[in-house]
């Protein structure tokens, strides 16, 4: 069984009145530990409302949420000790800093945690490093730095409650690209270094094809499919119709294929398309020699 | 939640009450608060009910709304009730225990208070439930223009207004995202002390607080560059009009004004 479980999902919003909404309709995922998952879907698909289940902030219309095996709302005195388990990034988390210097602020989270000062400080400095702050902006206001290093800022709060699960809302979302790799490259070290599982929340396919391992695709409410790269990517035209997209890169190495170049690789991210095109010249260089 | 509060919450809708002039309609709700504040006997204040109903029957809004509308003052009406109840101590005395003297004066000056506040509360709120908020600073615009003569800010201070109206369900959205995001990070909002949850909104109000302010800068911006300068020689979409219904309107109410000075003098209670 998974860190992260649900079982029939239901969200419903305005129950009741003329805006009655489903935003997630009866849901099973299982998300195996140690993952890093990619959560795609187009606005209003309801990833954003699926994710929010998953530290309690919600609570399930009907059906049931798991966290490392134990059922949310089962017993609210115990809610604030799984939400810490589940660390949770929303869009835009820039603007939720608060405090007089970073320092402080990325100490919030540990602080409600009841954790010792020293604990505190190990985090914060463990935290800062791997999200690429340097000791020196520790002690600068929040409000003084730049759009990409408060974005940093914000995420580093949350992992510095080092969470089981960490889930982060379009982290990329009003970023220019240098700052949006950044980011991507980070959450990549995170999980790396971590172990933990992630979650990717997006509705860009670049982002998340060249981040994670497998992904999740919400479509209309529902879970359309929970796979990893290759086989969602295999499903092109359904993901078209349904207003998404395969990566530019993965679709012209597609186009490649079909018109006879051997490899067998699978094409996410820029890099490795350069690296492998590099080879394959090479290899032909060779059959030609 | 949160998302669930409402002000001044506007009902659509084509009835006579929503087609009158909306400074014809501030006017009559000035007149119907003179009448509920000149009514000195029940008789005279049934009149302003009467005055509430015919009003809120026209304007199609159900009865129910009116009752929902008086739900948020029940704590003030109760509190003005109670004071007057055991701090009037003329007229004969009705019920004693030690320093306490409950009064007849007293009973009919609580019912009497209660009632004022109660119709008081439907009438305004069956303004606001008939005009929608641009349309009355609008005609607060129209109303106080005359002022401009005494360099009176009457444009600006409807345009704050209405900059003031448009944002509040954006801060409300706003102030959502904000608490679940550090409700996220392990704020307890719900437990504790007094002083302790006044200290746990800092971390809610001072994000606020600043994307208010960010929000505003972005708007002046926004406003300048589409050459925004103030009121002068600004031309509008809607041109107000008053048509016969109106003055029709205005009558009708100054005819229940002049019945509750009548039914003043002359009504037994």
């Amino acid at each position: 069984m998974g860190i992260l479980r649900t079982e029939k999902l239901t969200y419903v919003y305005g129950e009741g009145t003329p805006f009655r909404k489903v935003a997630v309709d009866s849901v099973d995922i299982d998300i195996a530990e140690g993952e890093i998952v990619g959560i795609i879907g187009h606005t209003g698909s309801g990833k954003s409302t699926l994710i929010q289940h998953f530290n309690g902030l919600l609570k399930p219309t009907s059906g049931k949420v798991f966290v490392d095996g134990e059922e949310l709302f089962a017993d609210k005195s115990r809610l604030k000790e799984i939400r810490f388990k589940v660390g949770l990034v929303f869009q835009y988390p820039e603007h939720q800093l608060f405090e007089e210097t970073v320092y402080k602020d990325i100490a919030f989270g540990p602080k409600n945690m009841g954790l010792s000062d020293g604990e505190i400080d190990r985090r914060i400095k463990e935290t800062a490093r791997l999200v690429g702050l340097s000791p020196d902006l520790l002690e600068k206001s929040p409000f003084e730095l730049s759009g990409g290093q408060k974005r940093r800022v914000a995420i580093a709060g949350v992992m510095a409650m080092e969470p089981k699960v960490l889930i982060l809302d379009e982290p990329t979302a009003g970023l220019d690209p240098r700052g949006r790799d950044r980011i991507l490259g980070l959450i990549k070290e995170y999980h790396a270094e971590k172990g933990t599982t992630v979650l990717l929340v997006s509705h860009s396919m670049e982002d998340v094809a060249r981040t994670v391992s497998k992904i999740l695709v919400m479509n209309d409410a529902k879970v359309f499919m929970y796979s990893d790269r290759s086989s969602v990517f295999a499903r092109a035209d359904e993901l078209t119709a349904m207003g998404l997209t395969v990566p530019q890169v993965t679709r012209v190495f597609d186009r490649l294929r079909a018109m006879g170049i051997e490899f067998d690789d699978e094409v996410f991210s820029i890099d490795y398309a350069k690296d492998l095109v590099l080879r394959l010249l090479k290899e032909r260089e060779k059959k030609v020699d | 939640m949160i998302k669930d509060i409402t002000i001044g919450q506007f009902f659509p809708g084509n009835s006579i009450v929503h087609r009158l002039d909306p400074r014809i309609k501030l006017l009559l709700t000035v007149i119907y608060i003179v009448m509920l504040f000149v009514a000195d006997t029940f008789c005279a204040l049934g009149a302003g009910v009467v005055f509430l109903l015919i009003s809120f029957l026209l304007s199609g809004i159900p009865i129910k709304m009116m009752l929902k509308s008086v739900k948020p003052i029940v704590p003030i009406i109760l509190f003005t009730g109670i004071l007057n109840l055991f701090f009037i101590s003329t007229g004969d005395i009705l019920f004693q225990w030690k320093f306490i003297r409950i009064t007849e004066d007293g009973v009919r000056t609580m019912i009497f208070m209660a009632t004022r506040i109660i119709l008081l509360i439907c009438g305004t709120s069956l303004l606001t439930y008939t005009t929608s908020p641009i349309t009355l600073t609008d005609a607060i615009e129209r109303i106080l223009s005359p002022l401009k003569v005494i360099k009176f800010p009457a444009h600006e201070i409807a345009m704050m207004m209405t900059i003031a109206l448009r944002f509040i369900p954006t801060l409300i959205e706003e102030t959502d995202k904000i608490m679940s995001a550090q409700k996220a990070r392990g704020a307890d909002m719900e437990t504790g002390s007094i002083l302790k949850r006044a200290k746990a909104l800092i971390p809610i109000l001072i994000p606020l607080f600043v994307s208010a302010f960010r929000r505003a800068e972005e708007l002046a911006l926004a406003m300048e560059c589409r050459c925004y300068h103030g009121g002068d020689g600004r031309t509008r979409l809607k041109q107000l009009k008053t048509a016969p219904r109106d003055y029709a309107a205005v009558a009708v109410a100054i005819l229940f004004l002049a019945a509750v000075i009548v039914l003043n003098r002359f009504s037994p209670i």
